[in-house]
């Protein structure tokens, strides 16, 4: 039985059947991961702040100044 | 969670990044003047001069490798150098060398290759016409790249890697892959530029077709998305709308793309299965490139207002717009009911660059906007311009796709219509007469986005040049002081 399952799995033949059934479960794994926690779901999407971290003079040199461009030419 | 810590700009290797954001728009400029003289050559063919360096053939793989390498690549190299930095919160590994290696090797790479196509040498394969010394100088690069990013991500200062990170390194590793295995090929000899590929008929057709389409799906879409996770946060201000659907985003980009490359194929001797296969796969990358569009579109939820005083998000929100329009498009496409009026005829060519002028281009010009007064610890010259910009460009792109839209369909319709005896109703001759009018409208339409570059690069050397006065200012005052 497992010796036909290993045979049918290595026949090149059956390569996208297989590729596909990988990937499927894969991906169906994925998506079990990313939203079946509560908790895990919450430290994601503490991720999302990280662009925002990385502010710096520059940054709020050109914010002050867009923001100042933009009402005077409102 | 994040640790918060960010480094001073001193601390990072901007140097790197500003070289290979201004040599992007000069490429831009340069690949776009390519395009608007080939555009003009097909509306008034008497413009190639009976020149063969400026025929249709010889400039069009210029235009394409300009805009698609030299404007895209370097704007990727640049944004993807910046950001890695930014969100590892460390400086780019390889010193100053290496990173300079990619960008000299990277730029003589697109130099010589386009130089070559002009007098002739090319590997007829469509985007990856490089001949094969050329195609070796970039795997150099891109292998250097690939080392430069990963031991960057490895010496991080944050215990994530953040999204955008994942499709850089999803975009440099898929074009390794798609790069070596479409171009191998077998010299004639060591001092030839001619080369025979080491596949033949379908299968070659296929391999070319598999490393086009991946190109658009990891070079022009996975790469730009990486662009857009970062700077459409930073310059709306707030986080993107959901870190988890950006994560499912990636994943299922990342499946899909692969299968689709044979729908360009419908029709031809290919197995029938195989472009079954890549419509249905087609069909499903609307979910994900949707669920991308609608993430980055949301992340402005609550901000709307910014749309009506912010000329770079405007240029953000419009690609994302684009990028939701072309991948509704290109899936319809695939269909190949659809395909066999589309294909072969300007509808392709229309679509084409509703992603790269709506979609890559926009984000580009939008993270440039955004991280070019960052670099030289300014700010821009004139917001009004970018107001002039975005017009310009929105009006080009909007006018280029309609008068092919109405080009190619026509074409396609007028190409299998036949008469009440069944003979084809058209002569070729007559599709080419119908197709002036839209081919003209299309001249008009790339002058509209390339003079929007000239006004780009007009207001960034402007940007430039005040930051240099102002560093000089802050000089001769600390002298004094």
């Amino acid at each position: 039985m497992l010796t036909d399952f290993w045979t049918w799995i290595m026949d090149l033949g059956n390569s996208k059947t297989v590729a596909l059934l990988i990937f499927f479960t894969t991906f169906i794994g994925i998506v079990l991961y990313v939203y079946s926690s509560r908790k895990r779901s919450e430290r994601l999407e503490s991720y999302r702040y990280m662009p925002l971290m990385d502010e710096d003079d520059a940054d709020r040199k050109v914010k002050a100044a867009e923001a100042s461009q933009a009402k005077g030419e409102k | 969670m994040a640790h918060s810590a960010a480094l001073s700009s001193e601390q990072y290797n901007y140097d790197i990044v500003k070289k290979f954001a201004i040599t992007s728009i000069f490429w831009g400029i340069l690949g776009m003047i390519a395009g608007v003289y080939i555009a003009s050559e097909l509306a008034w063919p008497f413009l190639n001069l009976d020149i063969a360096q400026i025929t249709f053939g010889r400039l069009r793989p210029l235009h394409t490798s300009g805009v698609i390498f030299g404007f895209g690549g370097n704007a990727l190299f640049a944004t993807s150098y910046y950001i890695v930095q930014r969100t590892c919160q460390t400086r780019l590994a390889g010193g100053t060398f290496w990173p300079t290696f990619t960008f000299w090797g990277w730029n003589l790479s697109v130099l010589i290759a386009g130089l070559l196509y002009l007098f002739g040498y090319t590997q007829g394969r469509e985007y990856a016409e490089p001949v094969w010394f050329v195609d070796i100088a970039i795997t150099v690069v891109w292998v250097v790249y690939f080392l430069i990013y990963t031991v960057t991500l490895v010496k991080r200062n944050q215990p994530h890697i953040y999204v955008a990170n994942w499709f850089f390194m999803s975009f440099i590793l898929a074009t390794a892959l798609l790069h070596i295995f479409n171009n191998l090929a077998v010299p004639v000899s060591l001092t030839s530029a001619t080369s025979y590929s080491l596949f033949s008929g379908a299968q070659d057709a296929m391999t070319q077709w598999w490393y086009g389409h991946n190109a658009v799906g990891f070079f022009l879409t996975a790469a730009f998305l990486g662009m857009m996770y970062y700077f459409v946060p930073k310059q709306a201000g707030r986080p993107v709308y959901s870190y988890r659907l950006s994560i499912i985003h990636f994943w299922a980009l990342s499946f899909m793309y692969m299968w689709v490359g044979t729908h360009h194929l419908h029709w031809t001797a290919i197995p029938d299965w195989t472009s079954t296969l890549a419509a249905t796969f087609s069909i499903l990358l609307l979910m994900p490139s949707w669920g991308g569009m609608i993430n980055g579109i949301m992340t402005l939820s609550g901000a709307w207002d910014k749309l009506r005083t912010d000329p770079i998000m405007m240029f953000m929100i419009t690609a994302l717009s684009f990028y939701g329009m072309s991948t509704f498009e290109g899936p319809m496409m695939s269909l190949k009911s659809v395909n066999a009026l589309s294909h072969y005829t300007d509808w392709t060519v229309g679509h084409v660059h509703s992603g790269a002028l709506g979609w890559v281009a926009m984000i580009s010009i939008a993270s440039f906007y955004h991280m070019i007064p960052r670099l030289w610890n300014t700010t821009l010259y004139s917001l009004q311009l970018v107001y002039t910009h975005f017009f310009l460009a929105t009006i080009g792109t909007v006018l280029y796709i309609t008068a092919l839209w109405v080009s190619g369909i026509g074409q396609g319709l007028m190409l299998r219509a036949f008469d009440e005896y069944g003979n084809l109703a058209y002569t070729f001759v007559e599709t080419v007469a119908f197709m002036h009018g839209p081919l003209v409208a299309r001249v008009v339409a790339g002058l509209f986005f390339l003079s929007g570059m000239l006004v780009m690069a007009y207001n960034i050397y402007m940007t430039i040049a005040r930051a240099k006065q102002e560093e000089g200012v802050s000089a001769v005052a600390a002298a004094k002081a």
